[in-house]
């Protein structure tokens, strides 16, 4: 039963996916003043990419046509271990928050191997610049990641949420530093604006799109799929750590839905959040990147050490 | 029983370096041999055949490889077998021999940690003699003897044996030796070089400066207990001055060895100046040998840790481990950035070491047992990757005829299996999950979350910033790795030889790299295997296993308690598995979707040229740029001019060197004090006879009156 529900609840994030990047898009078109397309879009493009023919490169080896599987199923495998709906499933104790973080790098392993799989200048400027950025926003994730783990002295989230939970309404310095550098790190390594901006294909300035400049067909629909499924994680993320409020503590098919509801509507908000943030700030250049990462880094260190003087005192 | 494999390991590895000084002296072998069939086994016709057939001039030289290895290889197993048997049998052996000085017998010691330590040098040199018959083919018998390559490496590997299994100070001190010079006549083999020359000297330099490091800290020792065994050291009371100073006495000297910043500088410049094959020893075994040496000294003769010492282990392996892999992104050369590497992941394991100090200090002997389970994962999982590595890049070097990571590319195709078993030895050093590099880094993550339960503040806000340094490392390593597998493997070929080259038709060559990769994804996905093991040492040496055995089954990894974190290699992989399998089937299940091939995309100008791909030093600009203090980088981009005004560009010259800090730090002034030292002697030697003769008289009057 507890497997079935596990088993339902990532379906239920992989399917939910497209939605989230549609419902972005269109909260970011009506705020640009622009006519926004139907929430269903992203379903519509990623059901038209898999009935195309692929075109891949002569040049191309096993790794490349193999790469969209493994950044899918690991970006799914990462989904299992991510609360949505209910806390304490059996799929989160196989990997904890750090397994996690590996899923993410795993992924982005492949994809910036496949980058380099052409030999063309696109793919390896994209491979660059994301190993680049990513190295940088490892330790700051870990650190926001970290202050959460030690409140709750464990590293499975599941365990982690319920222990926010049960805690109740607290306000904790920690998480005031914490909720800010999950943020910033969230937004560099979805690719949003202002680290990288999913939109353009301006070659100066692409870099996640640099790297999967050469798919097309499936391979480029389980990409753009992993993706979406990775932006609609880091959300999940921080709605469940830090507003938990909502979440199903039992598997009742009550509270089940009540938790559907509760997230759905905190990743709306978020998205809404996302969207007034990306409209406000304009793309920034490669080399400031690591001023806002250090930046978010910082916020994190400031979490942890208010954690340890202020919380954790003795 | 046990002790007898590990006597039969070290004197294999002694047999297989003095058969290799047989290469030259076929004569000897043929009579011996025909003495041998006619006593032994005078109607076997089929052996004698054999034999003969062997030892013919055409036959002789790869024969005799190929018994040397063998020999190699047997040894390594019987390591292997010992090293199993007293881990699994939980036992300490003790045993004396009389070799030395008459009242100075060598005491032998063979207990769970030095298993440990014999069943990592064991699966590598196993590994390394299924490859080297095929590596060392290719040397000119004139300019590379054999001879010399296998007597040292078989005296190398035997004493390294010999340093896990000795139990006084004096047969550990031979030992080490025995390892140190051996390996410097490896480092040395390839000598026609100036480079190779220089390297080795160095080696030589910083290696016995860390003997005579290691022998003042025995000697610390030794003045507060009477005699050299270990047994009597360990009684030896000390106080917390004496213990510190022989701590940091050891330390320098087993740093210097495994290589930690600031004394690494002999490793990049010695690993690849040796045989592939040696530098995958070297780096994959040899300074794990010096990391048993640290742990034998301070955790079992030392006994009382104290908390500083942590701190000092974490500091200096935090600077090792970022410095290490920094320096390794920036090396075109693929053998300096595999040592590099090594620099980075002995830091890793030494933080995780500082780490069982301090809560050992603190009295966690629980947690003080999980950070050492971490460290000594870490330690053989690096042991198996850096060997697969440089075995690795020993093949390119053999088929490719280069080093230089930017004259390659494009080998996926002509080297496949080559490439699919670098991969998986990229995957685990870059710390990915389902392979082996990734456990240990969890439990190192676990260890440092562990620590609420300190006391000190400032510890308690430190090791978390530690934690997330060792995050950056394991995301730099990433990035260093892909960079190493795109440009070797991936995209177009950028040279010639790397044009040409095709896979090894040497079966042996492939064989050992395999076994290493087969042993990084099975650690990877059942630990516990070796987890297990790791937890009898723990047990032996700090008194204390991991809290929670029932937690530790074959499916799960739940270090603490399961409620704290747990991790299930065997689940994901199936997860992954399914994951895949479900979008693999439904994607491709339409005929009509098959994958068209056309060209590259080339922005519609045409003719993508391998020039036009991404180097190395390209692939690491941004970071190069994001952490530019950290290295001397000299830039130098020169145009030539032509035309009219002197404006066109012809020719764009770019020129990158990439220093490292620590030459001018600290070894410019030590090398300007030594010299200015030696100018101030000088003036004393006259070279007047008279001026010595008056020397001579006043030590002899100066010597008279102190004996008065």
């Amino acid at each position: 039963m507890n497997w079935l529900i596990a088993i339902l609840q990532t379906a239920l994030f992989v399917a939910m996916a497209p939605l989230l990047a549609g419902w972005l898009k269109w909260c970011k078109c009506r705020l640009q003043n622009r006519k926004a397309p139907s929430l269903l879009q992203p379903y519509r493009d990623l059901l038209k990419l898999t009935h195309k023919q692929p075109v891949v490169s002569k040049q191309a080896s096993w790794l490349f046509i193999a790469t969209p599987y493994i950044v899918f199923s690991a970006t799914v495998l990462a989904a299992t271990v991510v609360p949505l709906i209910a806390v304490d499933l059996p799929t989160s104790a196989s990997a904890d928050v750090i397994v996690m973080v590996g899923f993410f790098a795993f992924a982005r392993f492949f994809l910036a191997l496949a980058g380099l799989d052409m030999g063309t200048a696109f793919g390896g400027m994209g491979s660059s610049r994301e190993m680049t950025i990513s190295s940088l926003a490892e330790p700051a994730m870990l650190m926001a990641v970290f202050t959460l783990t030690m409140t709750a002295s464990t590293t499975n989230l599941s365990g982690a949420i319920a222990h926010v939970i049960n805690e109740g309404m607290v306000l904790r310095p920690s998480f005031v530093f914490a909720l800010p550098a999950l943020l910033l790190v969230a937004i560099a390594e979805t690719g949003r604006i202002p680290v990288d901006n999913p939109a353009t294909h301006l070659e100066l300035t692409m870099i996640h799109e640099a790297m999967i400049l050469e798919y097309s067909g499936r391979h480029l629909a389980l990409i753009e799929w992993a993706s979406q499924l990775k932006l609609m994680l880091y959300g999940v993320l921080i709605a469940n750590i830090f507003f938990p409020w909502g979440i199903a503590e039992t598997f009742s098919a009550e509270a089940l839905g009540y938790g559907l509801l509760a997230i759905t509507g905190k990743l709306a908000l978020l998205a809404i959040v996302l969207a007034i943030a990306e409209t406000l700030f304009a793309k920034m250049r490669l080399f400031r990147v690591q001023e806002y990462l250090s930046f978010a880094y910082l916020l994190g260190l400031l979490g942890m050490l208010s954690h340890i003087i202020l919380e954790a005192a003795r | 029983m046990i002790l007898l494999s590990a006597y039969c390991a070290v004197l294999l590895s002694f047999a297989s370096g003095l058969l290799a000084l047989m290469m030259n002296q076929r004569q000897i072998m043929l009579a011996m041999s025909q003495y041998s069939i006619n006593k032994f086994f005078s109607g076997n016709v089929k052996c004698r055949n054999w034999v003969n057939k062997s030892l013919e001039e055409q036959h002789y030289p790869a024969f005799l490889r190929q018994a040397v290895f063998v020999l190699l290889g047997f040894s390594g197993l019987f390591a292997v077998i010992a090293g199993l048997a007293v881990l699994i049998s939980n036992s300490v052996i003790t045993d004396q021999i009389a070799l030395g000085l008459p009242w100075l017998p060598w005491h032998i010691r063979f207990d769970a940690l030095s298993g440990f330590f014999f069943l990592i040098i064991g699966i590598a040199v196993c590994a390394v003699s299924l490859y080297g018959p095929g590596y060392v083919s290719s040397y000119k018998e004139k300019e590379h003897p054999f001879a010399s390559l296998g007597l040292f490496t078989g005296l190398f590997v035997a004493g390294m044996l010999l340093v896990l299994l000795a139990d006084d100070a004096f047969m550990f001190m031979i030992a080490w030796e025995l390892m140190s010079v051996a390996s410097y006549f490896l480092v040395a083999f390839q000598h026609e070089n100036p480079a190779n020359r220089r390297a080795a000297f160095l080696y030589l330099l910083m290696a016995e400066v860390g003997a005579l490091s290691i022998i003042l800290g025995f000697g610390v020792l030794a003045s507060f207990s009477d005699g050299f065994t270990f047994d009597a050291l360990r009684e030896s009371k000390l106080s917390v001055t004496w213990a510190s100073i022989a701590f940091v006495l050891a330390l320098l000297g087993f740093g210097m060895k495994a290589g930690i910043v600031p004394v690494h500088i002999w490793l990049p410049e010695a690993h690849p100046a040796a045989p592939s094959h040696i530098s995958a020893l070297m780096s994959g075994v040899m300074l794990k040998v010096a990391l048993y040496g640290l742990i034998r000294f301070s955790f079992d003769l030392l006994g009382d840790i104290h908390w500083q010492w942590g701190v000092a282990l974490l500091a200096l392996g935090t600077l090792s481990a970022l410095g290490g892999i920094l320096y390794a992104m920036m090396q075109p050369n693929l053998k300096r950035l595999l040592a590099y590497s090594s620099v980075e992941n002995i830091g890793i394991i030494f933080m995780v070491l500082g780490l069982a100090m301090i809560f050992m200090a603190n009295g966690h002997p629980q947690l003080a047992a999980l950070g050492f389970l971490a460290a000594l994962l870490h330690a053989f999982n690096h042991a198996l990757f850096k060997n697969l590595l440089f075995l690795g890049a020993g093949i390119l070097q053999h088929q490719t005829h280069e080093l230089n990571i930017d004259m390659m590319g494009g080998l996926i195709k002509k080297m496949p299996q080559t490439s699919l078993l670098f991969l998986v030895g990229c995957m685990s050093i870059s710390s990915l999950p389902l392979f082996n590099g990734f456990v240990s880094e969890w439990l190192a993550f676990q260890t440092a979350l562990q620590v609420d339960v300190l006391e000190n503040g400032v510890l308690r806000s430190l090791i978390p910033v530690a934690a997330a340094a060792l995050a950056l490392t394991s995301a730099l390593a990433a990035a260093c790795f892909v960079k190493v597998f795109g440009l070797i493997f991936l995209g177009q070929s950028r040279s010639e030889n790397s044009e040409n080259a095709h896979e090894t038709g040497h079966k042996g060559m492939l064989a050992g790299p395999a076994l290493l990769a087969g042993l990084c994804f099975f650690i990877g996905i059942f630990p516990n295997a070796i987890i297990q093991l790791i937890n009898t040492v723990s047990g032996q040496l700090l008194g204390q296993t991991l809290p929670n055995d029932s937690a530790l089954d074959w499916l799960w990894l739940a270090p603490v308690s399961p409620e704290q974190a747990s991790y299930s290699a065997p689940l994901v992989l199936i997860g992954a598995l399914i994951a895949a399998g479900i979008c693999y089937w439904y994607l491709r299940r339409n005929p009509l979707t098959v994958i068209r091939k056309a060209e590259t995309w080339d922005c519609g100008f045409g003719g993508l040229t391998p020039r036009m791909q991404y180097t190395s030093s390209a692939f690491t600009m941004p970071l190069r740029r994001i952490f530019a203090r950290v290295w001397i980088v000299d830039e130098q981009i020169n145009k030539d001019m032509q035309g009219a005004m002197n404006l066109d560009v012809a020719a764009v010259h770019y020129k990158l060197q990439i220093e490292d800090h620590s030459w001018p730090l600290f070894y410019h002034p030590i090398a300007r004090g030594v010299n200015k030292l030696a100018k101030q002697v000088g003036r004393i030697q006259t070279g007047n006879i008279r001026t010595y003769l008056s020397y001579s008289f006043a030590t002899l009057l100066l010597l008279l009156w102190v004996i008065s």
